[in-house]
Order: C-alpha cells, then sequence, then structure tokens
C-alpha cells in the first residue's frame, strides 16, 4: 500500500500539488484483467489504471484509487465511499438510472464464449457467468442452463474440468485466456450485450461527470486513447 | 400483477417451478418477499437433513473419542478437530474442489425390486455436495458436545445403574444416553441454530447456482445488485431467519421438556439459561 | 526482491518461487495474517464489552433498557452473520457521516438523500476525502472490528446473561443482608463470580470468532481470503508470474493456518476447563480422581 500512496503523491505533484482541492477517489475492482487489475507489487495496474491517471492529469484532479468487491461497487459509489467506478462497467439502463456514466472511453466489447471445444451447443448447453454480469441475465434468458460462480476464475475452472460446456464473459477477458491455454479456445460465436465502458459517477456529481467528459473528449481527439487500447488489448477490442 | 399472482409465480421457484426467469425491472416488496422466501425452501432443507443425518454421526463420534481404545479415540479426535478447526467458509471451497476432480462416473446401487444410478456427479451440485459437507461438519460440532456432556454425566448416576446391574448397551441406552442428551440439549440448539445460519454460505462460497436456484441469501443478493440497494433485501433476509430461528427454538424447547418430563416443574431447566460449552 | 529476479520468465524453478513468493502482493497477503490477528485481538475485548452492557442492560429495572438488552441480543442472534456483514458497514458509515453532518454543517439546505445518493457536506465526510489512503484503511477495518463487536457482542451478552443467573442467589442475599445497595451487589459480587461460569461460552465464542474471520472480506478488508483468491487465480502473461489457477493451494495454506490457530487456542482453553472440573462429582472429575495416586 506504501507504494501506492507513494504513485499518488507522485501522481499529485504533477497534477500541480498547489491547488488545494479535494482528492477525487476513483474506485475500481482490481480483479478483471487487463482492465483493472493488482500487479505483482501490490498496486493497481492495467488499461483503466493508465487511462484514470492520464484522465486525471488533463482534467487536473489529484486522484486516488481504491479497490472494491464489485458486488457492493455501486452502493459504496452512492453512498460517498470513493467518487468514481472505473471498473470495465458496461454502461447498462439499469445501472444509469442509478448512477451517471461519463462519455464512454471503449465500444462496447462483445461477450464471447469460451470452450473445451469448438462444438459446443451454446443454445442447449449448460453455460457458466459470473453472479450478477450482464452475461448471467443473457443466459437466463436464454434457453441455455444458467450455472453462476461467484468469480471469474470459478467460471474459467468450470469448463475446465467439465462442469459447464462453455463461458460467457467479454471478449477481452476471455481472449487473452484462450491464446495461452491450448485446451480453450473461444467460439466464433459473439454476442453483443452490453453498451460500451464508461466512468460511473454519483447522480448528484455533474461537475466532475463534466471534468471527466471534457478529458476523455480530449483523448479521443488526439488519438491518445486509441494508442492505449492497443497498448493493452491488441486487436481484441475496436478503437474509436 | 397482483401479489397473489406473484407468489403464484415465483413461491417454488428456487426448486424450479413457476416463472422461468426473474424479475428484471420494477422490483416490488411482494417480489422481494416471495423470492426471498423461497430461497428459504434450500436453508430449511439443507438444515434439516443435516442436522437429522448428523445426529447419529455424532453420537458415534463422542462415543468414540470417550473410548479408551485409541483406534477408536484418535480417529474420532482427528476428524472432530479437522471439522472444527477450520473455517465452514475454507471447507466448502476444498470440498468443491474435490468434488469436481472426482472421475465422473455412475455406480449402480440394487434396491432388491429396482435399481439406481448413484453419480459422482451430482456431489458437484448443491443439493448433495453441500449436505455432505454440513453433515459432517455439524457431525464434529455436535459430537464435541455430546463429549463434554458424556463427561458430565453425573457419576452417582451410572453407579445406580450398576448397582441395577444394568451393563452395556442397557446402561447406555438406559441412562447414559438420555441423560447426556439433557445435559447437552441447550448447547445443541444454538448449535441447530449456527447451522441454519450456515446454509447461506452454500450458495456464495463454493457451490454454483443452477438455473437461478439458490437460496435466500441468493436472491437477497440478487435484488441487492439489482436494484444497487442493499437496504432492502439484506433486512427482509434477516426478517425470515429470525423467524427461521424462532421455530427451531421452539422445536427444541418442545424437545427439552420431553426429555426433563421427569422432573418436578420448577427443578426442569429451562432452555438456553445457561449456554454451556463449545458449539 | 532478490537481485536476480528482474527477469522472472528464464528463471528455474526454485528461484522463480523465491522471486513469486516475495513479490509486493505476496507481502501484502503475509501481513493480511497480521491484520487477521489484530483484528481478533481487538474484537474480542470490544465485544465482551458489548456483551457486559448487553446482560446488564437486559437484567436492567428500568423497562426501556431492558427491552433494549433483550431485543439486541435477540435479534442479532437470529440473523446470520452474513447477512450482516452484506449491509452493515454501509449502514454505520452513513449513520456516523448523517450525525456529524448535523453537528458540523447546520446550515445545509440540500437533502442528504438525493435519489439514491447519500450526499453529506465536505466537512462531514468521514474520513475527510483529502485524508490520505491509510486513514480511509484503518477507518474501513475500525468499522469491520464494529461490525464483528455488534454481532459477536450480542452472543457474548447472552452467554454473560447467563452466567449472572447461574450464581448462587444466596450469594446475593447474603450480600443484601449485609445491607449492599443493588449497585453495590452487582458489582462486588455478582460480577466477579460470574466468570467462571461464563468461561466456558466464552471460549467457545472464540472459536466461532476466530472461525468467522474469512468473512472480513465482506466489509471490505484486504483479508487473507481476498488475497489468496487473488494470488491463486489464473494469471496470463498481463502478469510477471503468469501461472495456472493455484487457488486450492493458496487455500491448503489457510486452512493449516485456521487448524494451527484453534489448536493453540484449543490447549489453551483446555488446560482452563481441566482446572475447572477439578474436584466435581462428574465423570471427568471422577476420572481426575483416579489419577492421582
Amino acid at each position: 500500500m506504501k507504494k501506492l500512496i507513494l504513485a499518488t503523491a507522485a501522481l499529485a505533484m504533477t497534477a500541480g500539488f498547489a491547488m488545494a482541492q479535494d482528492v477525487v477517489r476513483m474506485g475500481t475492482e482490481g480483479a478483471y484483467p487487463p482492465w483493472n487489475f493488482v500487479n505483482d507489487s501490490g498496486e493497481i495496474d492495467g488499461f483503466e489504471r493508465e487511462l484514470g491517471d492520464e484522465l486525471c492529469t488533463r482534467a487536473e484532479l489529484t486522484c486516488e484509487w481504491v479497490t472494491n468487491d464489485w458486488d457492493s461497487i455501486i452502493p459504496n459509489l452512492v453512498s460517498g465511499n470513493y467518487d468514481t467506478i472505473i471498473a470495465g462497467m458496461s454502461v447498462t439502463d439499469e445501472r444509469d438510472e442509478v448512477i451517471d456514466f461519463t462519455e464512454q472511453y471503449t465500444l462496447p466489447d462483445p461477450s464471447s464464449y469460451l470452450a473445451a471445444s469448438a462444438d459446443v451447443d451454446v443454445a442447449n448447453g449448460v453455460i457458466a457467468a459470473q453472479t450478477g454480469t450482464i452475461q448471467a441475465s443473457y443466459v437466463a434468458s436464454s434457453g441455455a442452463t444458467l450455472v453462476e460462480f461467484a468469480t471469474p476464475d470459478e467460471t474459467i475452472a468450470a469448463v475446465k474440468n467439465g462442469e459447464a460446456d462453455a463461458v460467457l464473459a467479454d471478449n477481452a477477458y476471455l481472449a487473452p485466456i484462450a491464446d495461452e491455454d491450448a485446451d480453450l479456445v473461444l467460439l466464433d460465436k459473439e454476442v453483443l450485450i452490453g453498451g460500451g465502458v464508461g466512468i460511473g459517477v454519483r447522480e448528484s456529481d455533474g461537475e466532475l461527470k463534466a471534468k471527466f467528459d471534457t478529458a476523455i473528449a480530449s483523448m479521443k481527439a488526439d488519438g491518445t486513447l486509441n494508442e492505449m487500447i492497443v497498448k493493452w488489448f491488441g486487436d481484441d477490442l475496436e478503437t474509436f | 400483477m397482483s401479489c397473489w399472482q406473484t407468489i403464484q409465480d415465483y413461491g417454488l421457484r428456487s426448486i424450479g417451478f413457476g416463472e422461468r426467469l426473474l424479475p428484471k425491472s420494477d422490483f416490488t416488496l411482494c417480489e422481494q418477499f416471495t423470492l426471498i422466501g423461497s430461497g428459504l425452501i434450500w436453508n430449511v432443507y439443507f438444515g434439516v437433513i443435516a442436522l437429522g443425518i448428523g445426529f447419529f454421526l455424532a453420537t458415534a463420534l463422542a462415543l468414540a473419542k470417550s473410548a479408551e481404545n485409541p483406534a477408536l479415540r484418535k480417529p474420532a479426535e482427528l476428524f472432530i478437530f479437522l471439522f472444527r478447526g477450520s473455517p465452514l467458509f475454507i471447507q466448502f471451497f476444498l470440498a468443491y474442489e474435490i468434488f469436481v476432480l472426482l472421475p465422473k462416473v455412475g455406480v449402480d446401487i440394487p434396491l432388491g425390486f429396482t435399481e439406481i444410478t448413484v453419480e459422482t456427479r451430482w456431489l458437484t451440485k448443491a443439493w448433495l455436495g453441500a449436505i455432505i459437507v454440513l453433515f459432517l461438519n455439524t457431525s464434529a460440532y455436535t459430537g464435541e458436545i455430546f463429549y463434554g456432556a458424556l463427561r458430565s454425566v453425573p457419576k452417582g448416576d451410572v453407579e445406580a445403574a450398576d448397582a441395577y446391574g444394568l451393563t452395556g448397551w442397557a446402561r447406555f441406552k438406559r441412562v447414559i444416553w438420555p441423560t447426556m442428551l439433557r445435559l447437552a440439549w441447550p448447547a445443541y440448539t444454538n448449535e441447530a441454530i449456527f447451522l441454519f445460519h450456515a446454509t447461506t454460505l452454500v450458495f456464495f462460497s463454493g457451490f454454483p447456482a443452477w438455473q437461478q436456484k439458490g437460496d435466500a441469501l441468493y436472491y437477497a443478493n440478487y435484488f441487492a445488485d439489482k436494484t444497487f440497494n442493499p437496504f432492502v433485501p439484506y433486512p427482509i433476509l434477516a426478517g425470515y431467519f429470525i423467524l427461521l430461528t424462532l421455530s427451531v427454538i421452539a422445536l427444541f424447547g418442545a424437545i427439552n421438556n420431553r426429555l426433563n418430563r421427569h422432573l418436578p416443574q420448577d427443578r426442569r431447566p429451562k432452555l438456553r439459561i445457561r449456554p454451556q460449552i463449545i458449539r | 526482491m532478490f537481485s536476480f529476479c528482474t527477469d522472472p520468465s528464464d528463471l528455474a524453478q526454485f528461484q522463480w518461487f523465491s522471486c513469486y513468493l516475495t513479490t509486493g502482493k505476496h507481502l501484502a497477503f503475509y501481513t493480511s495474517f497480521g491484520t487477521i490477528m489484530l483484528l481478533l485481538v481487538i474484537t474480542a475485548p470490544t465485544a465482551l464489552l458489548f456483551g457486559f452492557g448487553g446482560a446488564s442492560a437486559a437484567r436492567s429495572q428500568f423497562a426501556p433498557l431492558r427491552w433494549f438488552g433483550k431485543a439486541y441480543t435477540s435479534i442479532v442472534r437470529g440473523v446470520p452473520d452474513i447477512a450482516f456483514f452484506l449491509f452493515f458497514v454501509i449502514a454505520l458509515d452513513q449513520a456516523f457521516e448523517w450525525m456529524r453532518h448535523k453537528v458540523k454543517c447546520p446550515d445545509w439546505q440540500d437533502p442528504i438523500r438525493q435519489g439514491i445518493d447519500f450526499v453529506v457536506c465536505r466537512d462531514a465526510k468521514l474520513p475527510l476525502s483529502s485524508s490520505p489512503q491509510w486513514v480511509h484503511e484503518t477507518y474501513g477495518f475500525l468499522l469491520a472490528v464494529l461490525t464483528f463487536a455488534i454481532v459477536f457482542g450480542a452472543f457474548a451478552a447472552n452467554v454473560i446473561y447467563g452466567a449472572m443467573r447461574a450464581v448462587p442467589k444466596p450469594q446475593l442475599e447474603t450480600a443484601e443482608a449485609y445491607g449492599m445497595n443493588n449497585r453495590q451487589v452487582f458489582w462486588r459480587v455478582l460480577v466477579p463470580q460470574m466468570w467462571v461460569f461464563a468461561l466456558p461460552g466464552l471460549s467457545n465464542l472464540w472459536m466461532i470468532l476466530i472461525k468467522a474471520t474469512p468473512l472480513l472480506f465482506l466489509l471490505g478488508v484486504e483479508d487473507i481470503v481476498y488475497w489468496a483468491r487473488e494470488l491463486g487465480g489464473l494469471k496470463t502473461s498481463v502478469f510477471t508470474y503468469p501461472h495456472a489457477d493455484w487457488r486450492l493451494w493458496y487455500f491448503l495454506g489457510l486452512l493449516v493456518f485456521y487448524l494451527g490457530l484453534t489448536h493453540v487456542s484449543e490447549t489453551i482453553l483446555a488446560r482452563l476447563t481441566r482446572r475447572l472440573s477439578h474436584g466435581q462429582a462428574t465423570i471427568s472429575g471422577e476420572q481426575q480422581r483416579k489419577a492421582t495416586p
């Protein structure tokens, strides 16, 4: 944690330490590589870490990173324990009713099926998904048999040990796993479930939302956002 | 949709009857009450079955642990230590990991008139796998309670049985065992309450929920997740569990009265007044 | 950690592991064992205090206080701890901030609840949003301690209440005959004597408390279960030390830790219990008597 504080301090310097403004606390999950994860030295790392730091610099904000469990990530935001959610959260209607989203910083990421063999019948088979994800609700309303696990790791394990025929999750999360594990393949079939990903802020926090909107727009305009997407996702995720 | 309609649609959802899809938006209080209540079926099922079978293993464990012969005593001590010494949360996780590693085979068991096939893949389903973990867990806890009670049986009772010429099985069944139960009952009541509470861990860690069929906590979690408001579903869950706990206390209190029916009214130990030993 | 760790991809197995097991993340994992012990050490006396308060309230002459004490013990004990943990921390946090808001910003006009948002003035934030990260973490940890203490305090209250009633009546009557008032009887006679009766129940509670700590991650504290899941999970080559799903090994490590912890506690508690059953007219007392030549 010490390192994290140092990192924030360094960031604060670059953002102009003299400004006596509040720290913006960035909430993330820290368990969803390559979007966000805790790296081997215990720091929050990933696409969203780099993006978030850049956005804070551009918006001249002092930012600090915190992790929170996925299950309670929205209740803790509205309760004021941190000020943003930057955790690969797709914009959905239900979420949008409760919190506000900034301009989206990635295009919608299609969901893919990861299976042990390419000929799995995803329409009628047993499909694993993480509890509380948009993929879980999608599978529930399709004809397939849904098995829900608490963590993404368990969903992958379920496919490997034969409990489930396939797992449905974001393409950008599954693609690196399929690349490195010879036993697992990505199916051709992709489904588009959620919208793009944006930063979640409290509805009462319009000022902060505006600042991030401007910063994201400027990163889109000068192409730095696309560079960052390519750096972290390769061609698993479309650029703007 | 009227509330009665909701109850018809979702009242038995947790065991697979009624509407296939869970409500997705505009959640009413009625829906939350119905589904969380429906999930409670699983908690009751886990608790009742595990306690029911566990009682017998617990008695055997208590006897084995108090045996002179180390071949009986050591395994019982180890078993009790292993299951009482580690958190249930971790037991669920490890058990599930082991169950999925087992080869998926079917074993035919002839029942005389018919034959059933027992399949090892059932072990990875909560209805069997979680029962096994809970059963072993509660047996270990109850075994320790019974063991403690066995050691506290007044020596006068045993001497009196000897004087009547009772030995072996008869002495155990007619003197020691009833006294043991009487002594252990308050602590056993607590254990039962804890076990019902522990059933909420089944779908929360380890065992996956199939087709959104889960226990009360699973549905409470579902609503908290969809409404982003934890302050409604969890208190509903809490309310249901208070009712469940009260029923357990009432049932065990009735049994307690029966166990102590030979004593004069004012000398009957009231339940839970002197909470004893070790859960 | 070690000098040869700069490029882990071409290390021999032993060296790879010595690097892997000393990453910053693993050090955080090892530290979290300390967090658990710290939590136990702080929570136990706090819960005892809550328990004592609850039991005293339940015995009070003053009816509302008595109702409060009884309601506290029976409601909290009737609910699975996990259900409490899932919403209690947010509730406590909001309650504290609401109180501070009322004190610090009396002329605040906007509503605190805007839809689902919970908005208090900047000075009422707990901790202040300008305070460093460690303050936030300590605050989160203290909230977790408080939640644990409230839950386990209810169980302790039940044990202590029972123990208070187990103190023989004549003792109290004698004290009254000596002219002590209620308060004196309570503090000078009842409280010193009840501990003997409370000990079995309390030691039992200690064991339950130990085994409730894996749920700490629900309270937002990065505990050993959090790290075991995090470290054990499948690591692709985005990470410096890629590996397969090793959660099983990490959880086996936790199992060993908990077995060790309960074993130590059990040894100490067994000694206490043996002392207490010395000279009692029970089977175990009888065995002890026969064992001494």
